[in-house]
């Protein structure tokens, strides 16, 4: 489908040179050739698939990554609103900043899920005693954790020795940067998968939802 | 790049390659990237430990960093355990948002961390004022800490301070997600930022020197490709690390700078940062050192790259092998200072590794590194 590869690339292009109308336009030229969360899945997911991979490889900034998820999210707010049923068949998810105050990494994988069609809840900052029992409360299926400093991604076990003593069965996501300087950290903590770059969240959320989407 | 000050402190007694002193031996290193200079005696190992101090002196983090006599005790102790060549005056990054007014939450085991940002709108950009560094309580206490340690050390080893850049210390004043929209989407705003944050940048590192600072450590993550593109970088971060760096001078001769990424890439921007007026650079441990060596090669010495996040869980053969490692890649000809890759070494990281990583330069940095030839390296 060379038509929709190089509508992929175009999308791709205006992402990264902070162009929301051209980025627009490329959504709106496919009006009536697919649904919106058909346009979601094979345009806005690749396009920032591709942006996260090339961002892991060194040819792509943080900062292009977070403004293109920062733009992806709010086109795909418009085609797919809030709360519509595309957005609901989806296991129960939140996201949140373990300890640390640097929120960039959350909110980027926040926007880039979003954007892609997952809703979720964003419990912002939050100490891991507290993250449990949220997690417990909203009976959250999924629960992605970002990290920037090493002690913080050090307390991604204590989440999961309170979430095992609590009986309760959680899928533990973590990503961030001491994830992504030691390749064992993420098994060391207990985690059930690690995203070494935004977009890689997409990928593991339908891996562990087994395909309900 | 400037060396000057260096050159003038500490000429003597270098054209003998045995018994350097520490200043001697990275002053000889950072000339070795010009054409024609010898190789010192040992390739210069910055072992840039920071709370290990708080351990050192059985107290808590917070305990340590109360006052500047822990802190120039402790790296008095580090210093004589591990034998590496420098002591450095780093307290913690958020030190220069505590001095702005901010709030700093301390950690049993890392580093404090900034908490809520002092700019929350626009209009608090119009309104900052720049802290007074002598009348600044948490930075006085590190002009103490230098200016002791330098009393008791003298000419034997480089003391390195430290300041954030003018260009990346709004991550911490404003929160990351905010700053890049400021980058992208309101440049006025963000040149006022800029002029205020270099000013202060300024006055913190001359403070610096005048205290006995041998040469500053210029951190500037958001200024790495990793952060933002070069593009963004040459209109940003590089004219602004030129008009600040160009400044770091201590009765009118120039201070040894060496801009440290902090763990982002360097490659893409290299020939810039060799531009900006540094003499070194801080590289990163996901970037190839030979790579690295040959796009710096006489212009910049490199400072670099062990994994200090991976380094936690090394064994002592592993922390011998990844010092050979980048020594047979960055260490021939001169212009490599073996150190970590982000500018600051994990509490988590235990002794055996770091004297384990001691032993090894020891070892293996001595030149002429006729082994790396013999290892094919």
């Amino acid at each position: 489908m060379p038509e929709l590869d190089e509508a992929v690339s175009r999308f791709e292009r205006a992402l990264l040179a902070l162009d929301r109308l051209m980025a627009r336009h490329v959504l709106i030229e496919r009006d009536g050739l697919e649904t919106p969360l058909q346009r979601v899945e094979k345009l806005v997911v690749p396009a920032l698939e591709r942006i996260g991979q090339d961002w892991e490889q060194g040819t792509v900034a943080l900062s292009q990554v977070y403004m293109s998820g920062r733009i992806c999210e709010e086109l795909v707010d418009a085609l797919l609103l809030p709360g519509s049923a595309d957005r609901k068949s989806q296991p129960q998810m939140a996201i949140a900043a373990l300890q640390d105050y640097h929120l960039l990494g959350k909110r980027i994988v926040y926007s880039v899920l979003r954007a892609s069609g997952f809703e979720l809840l964003d419990y912002g900052r939050i100490e891991a005693g507290d993250l449990v029992h949220r997690v417990m409360n909203d009976h959250v299926e999924i629960v992605l954790i970002s990290t920037l400093m090493l002690p913080s991604a050090l307390r991604v076990k204590d989440v999961r020795a309170m979430l095992k003593a609590s009986g309760y069965d959680a899928k533990i996501v973590v990503g961030g940067a001491p994830f992504r300087f030691d390749d064992y950290l993420w098994q060391e903590v207990g985690a059930d998968a690690v995203g070494r770059n935004a977009s890689d969240a997409i990928d593991i959320v339908n891996q562990l939802a087994g395909g309900q989407r | 790049m400037s060396t000057t000050a260096l050159n003038t402190t500490a000429m003597t007694a270098m054209e003998s390659q045995t018994n350097m002193t520490s200043l001697q031996r990275v002053v000889m290193t950072l000339r070795c990237i010009q054409r024609g200079h010898r190789e010192p005696d040992r390739v210069p190992f910055f072992l840039l430990v920071t709370m290990h101090g708080a351990q050192e002196l059985g107290l808590s983090i917070q305990e340590y960093y109360s006052k500047a006599d822990n802190v120039v005790e402790g790296q008095l102790r580090m210093w004589a355990k591990y034998r590496h060549d420098c002591l450095y005056t780093f307290f913690y990054a958020a030190i220069e948002v505590e001095a702005w007014g901010g709030e700093v939450i301390y950690s049993q085991d890392g580093p404090p961390n900034s908490g809520d940002p002092i700019i929350r709108t626009l209009e608090d950009i119009k309104n900052l004022e720049p802290p007074q560094v002598r009348h600044t309580a948490c930075l006085n206490k590190v002009l103490q800490t230098t200016e002791r340690l330098k009393a008791r050390v003298g000419d034997q080893v480089p003391v390195i301070g430290v300041v954030m850049s003018p260009f990346s210390v709004p991550v911490m004043q404003m929160g990351f997600e905010r700053y890049i929209e400021l980058i992208y989407e309101q440049p006025e705003w963000f040149e006022r930022l800029m002029r205020v944050n270099v000013e202060f940048c300024v006055e913190w590192a001359k403070a610096q020197l005048e205290a006995g600072a041998t040469a500053i450590c210029y951190f500037d993550p958001v200024s790495s490709p990793t952060i933002v593109p070069r593009e963004v970088y040459l209109r940003t971060g590089f004219p602004i690390a030129q008009r600040t760096i160009s400044r770091f001078t201590q009765r009118g001769i120039a201070s040894p700078t060496a801009v440290h990424l902090a763990s982002g890439r360097s490659l893409p921007i290299a020939d810039d940062v060799a531009q900006t007026g540094a003499a070194v650079i801080g590289v990163s441990g996901v970037e190839d050192l030979a790579e690295l060596k040959a796009a710096c090669r006489g212009k910049l010495t490199l400072l670099g790259n062990l994994n200090g996040i991976e380094m936690r869980r090394w064994t002592p053969e592993q922390a011998e092998g990844a010092v050979k490692r980048a020594i047979a890649k960055a260490g021939p000809g001169g212009g490599f200072i073996l150190s970590d890759n982000h500018g600051e070494i994990p509490w988590q990281v235990p002794d055996e590794v770091l004297l384990a990583i001691s032993e090894a330069v020891h070892r293996w940095g001595t030149y002429p590194l006729d082994w790396v030839k013999d290892d094919g390296g």
